[in-house]
């Protein structure tokens, strides 16, 4: 009986949520447009394979291997030649300026060095960008077959297979990221609102003088919720595979736990937030609080694996570090939950002690 | 009139009931019994304590000290029980506005758990008594003052509560809704339900069986409206004069006057009653009264309130002539 009873108490509040959902119309249009406009702004603009840097030439030779060699630069995409310069100084302001981010210095003596097979120039970087320096660090060795006519190049050390992205595109590691990234903001900022509203509203005052528990509460706000977080993975992940023809190789259902999991977790997280705020714009600034360290620790943008350790303990505990490892290794390596214990663990451990907590933080009483 | 018999059943039982916030004590040793199927008022101004104690009634508070039965159940520590057998009817509109006026019924009676037959016949005849019909597909955010107050009622009169609390709740309304409102709590303590109800208006203190009259935290005086007025010890004269300021400030240098206030031409002054005739006293303390018309007028409200707390009512005190 009073089992009946909570499942039609959490009943009411999430058919009331869904009906307050579906008539605030931006809050609804955003549960759509937030995941389209953004998949399809980062899929086209996060690249991580660097191209077209703007570079300087200053050919002290003036020699027709200077010239070769200013081709051969434009033919590897690294860069693209925008200014040539007489003298290093000039072309070292135009990097202070901006202009540029390199500049390769060619001496007079150049045809000279090219047939003792020496060092030919210099390029001045400017190294602020680590990325870009990293890709002219790549043009250290670029091969001058084509130019000399002998066969310069040493045979690797190495062969490197390319295993699930062999084409290195960057959409295929941003798409399942960014519904680590997209879920983890929408979820949070509905729940963390989620309670606030209601006492900034006025409405709680009469809520807590209802029969109505904190974990029935709590229980109802949440569920609508995960039909929208469904909605959100279905856009990112259906415009992610059409669009930017990203392989989903693990199976429907494991993908759809892994996600299940994960959404309940972020909620939770938004619903102790939402318990411990007390004004919205409180709620909106710890959701901030949360999504940066989101994107920028959990693995979405830098390999996790390269942050220091204090860092990692830190994203370790973000759902969303374990969800960006889950959801890559279900869509690109065709991984299942299973194979992820701890990761699995982890969410589901999170979203029952947030589940409590927020249940205890939430008090019927005023004082 | 109504004196409360020892034998009688009590809806509230509040022995000693004190609040603080820090330092701030909001009530002080607050006694309150409340017989069941009577409409209790507290009067006072805004902060006097009524609103803390309504939520201490309600268990939403735990008072710092003092022990409270309510419908016999001990508060705090069963106020989830007590939650099923009382109405609660909050100062602001705490309805869902973006919900509409059925909607909102639906709600809160899915929250008590009715059952889905009980729960729409109880609705429809919720709407038809409180005059609803027309409004009810409309967004509780459009509803004017009165009709929010008469949703809010309705609402809280779902689950058939024994036991009303009202904080404020004709402050957002106009005085013929205000009416209309009393009517309809007089038809609820009819059919036997009690009701606690806060107030600042002296016409609707006048309406209940029983009234407290709280000042920062303290209950002044409490009683039935007609005891409260025979036993305020003062007699009320009112007196038509010229210069009427001037008048009102030298009268209240008497020790033997109470109060002076202005009320348009005349000025009321309450007189001690241990002056037996003031008439005829107030004529000699101001010889150049001789002419002026004076007459005994008959006590209410404002007077015992401003007896009890020793003061004008000042601005939030509102006495509205309905």
């Amino acid at each position: 009986m009073s089992f009946t009873n909570s499942i039609r108490r959490i009943k009411a509040i999430t058919v009331k949520e869904i009906r307050q959902l579906k008539r605030d119309r931006i809050t609804f249009g955003m549960v759509v447009m937030i995941p389209l406009i953004q998949l399809l702004l980062f899929g086209y603009a996060i690249n991580t394979d660097v191209r077209n840097v703007p570079v300087a030439i200053v050919d002290q030779s003036d020699s027709a291997a200077g010239r070769w060699i200013v081709e051969a630069i434009k033919v590897t995409q690294v860069a693209s030649v925008e200014a040539f310069y007489k003298t290093s100084t000039e072309a070292e302001a135009a990097i202070t300026r901006g202009e540029v981010r390199a500049a390769l210095i060619l001496p007079p003596n150049l045809t000279e060095k090219l047939a003792n097979n020496e060092t030919l120039g210099q390029w001045i970087v400017d190294g602020s960008d680590t990325m870009i320096a990293g890709a002219m660090k790549q043009l250290r060795n670029m091969p001058l077959d084509q130019i000399t006519g002998i066969n310069t190049q040493k045979p690797a050390t190495f062969e490197v297979a390319l295993f699930y992205n062999p084409e290195q595109r960057s959409a295929v590691n941003i798409v399942p990221g960014l519904i680590a990234v997209i879920l983890t903001m929408t979820m949070i900022l509905f729940t963390s609102a989620a309670i606030v509203r209601e006492r900034e509203k006025g409405n709680l005052e009469l809520l807590i003088t209802t029969p109505i528990k904190p974990l029935e509460l709590m229980l109802g706000k949440i569920l609508p919720y995960i039909i929208v977080g469904l909605i959100q993975m279905t856009i990112i992940l259906g415009l992610g595979h059409f669009i930017f023809d990203v392989p989903i190789n693990g199976s429907l259902a494991q993908l759809l736990m892994g996600t299940l999991l994960f959404i309940a977790a972020s909620l939770t997280l938004g619903l102790i937030i939402s318990t411990i705020a007390r004004t919205q714009l409180q709620a909106m600034q710890m959701t901030i609080f949360i999504i940066l360290p989101t994107i920028l620790l959990s693995g979405f943008m830098f390999p996790f694996e390269a942050m220091p350790k204090p860092a990692q303990w830190i994203a370790e505990i973000l759902p969303a570090t374990h969800f960006m490892r889950i959801i890559r290794a279900v869509v690109l390596r065709g991984g299942e939950i299973g194979d992820m214990p701890f990761d699995t663990l982890w969410l589901v451990g999170f979203t029952v002690i947030g589940i409590i907590i927020a249940s205890l933080r939430f008090n019927k009483r005023l004082d | 009139m109504s004196n409360l018999s020892p034998s009688s059943e009590l809806a509230i039982d509040a022995k000693g009931l004190t609040k603080k916030f820090g330092q701030l004590a909001a009530v002080s040793d607050l006694n309150l019994q409340v017989p069941k199927g009577h409409i209790y008022g507290f009067l006072g101004p805004n902060g006097c304590g009524k609103s803390t104690s309504i939520r201490m009634l309600t268990g939403l508070l735990t008072p710092t000290e003092g022990s409270i039965q309510v419908l016999g159940m001990s508060i705090p520590k069963q106020a989830e029980a007590l939650r099923l057998r009382i109405g609660y009817m909050t100062q602001k509109f705490s309805l869902y506005e973006d919900l509409t006026v059925k909607e909102n019924l639906e709600f809160i009676s899915q929250i008590y758990c009715l059952s889905p037959n009980d729960s729409r016949s109880k609705i429809s005849q919720l709407i038809s008594t409180y005059n609803l019909l027309k409004q009810q597909h409309q967004f509780a955010g459009t509803l004017s003052g009165g009709q929010k107050q008469r949703l809010s009622l309705a609402c809280a009169c779902l689950n058939e509560p024994e036991l009303l609390f009202l904080d404020e709740p004709t402050s957002a309304v106009d005085p013929q809704n205000r009416r209309d409102f009393w009517e309809q709590l007089f038809d609820l303590s009819e059919t036997g339900t009690s009701i606690l109800v806060t107030t600042h208006y002296m016409d609707e203190a006048e309406r209940c069986h029983g009234l407290a009259i709280m000042e920062q935290g303290f209950i002044r005086a409490d009683g039935s409206p007609n005891d409260l007025m025979q036993q305020m010890g003062v007699n009320v004269l009112e007196v038509s004069h010229s210069s009427l300021r001037e008048l009102k400030n030298s009268l209240l240098a008497f020790k033997e006057i109470k109060s002076a206030a202005q009320l348009g031409s005349r000025l009321r002054v309450l007189v001690d009653n241990r002056v037996t005739d003031p008439n005829a006293w107030l004529r000699q303390a101001r010889p150049d009264l001789k002419q002026a018309e004076i007459r005994l007028a008959p006590p209410n409200l404002e007077d015992v309130f401003v007896t009890v707390t020793g003061q004008q009512p000042s601005s939030p005190i509102i006495s509205a002539e309905v």
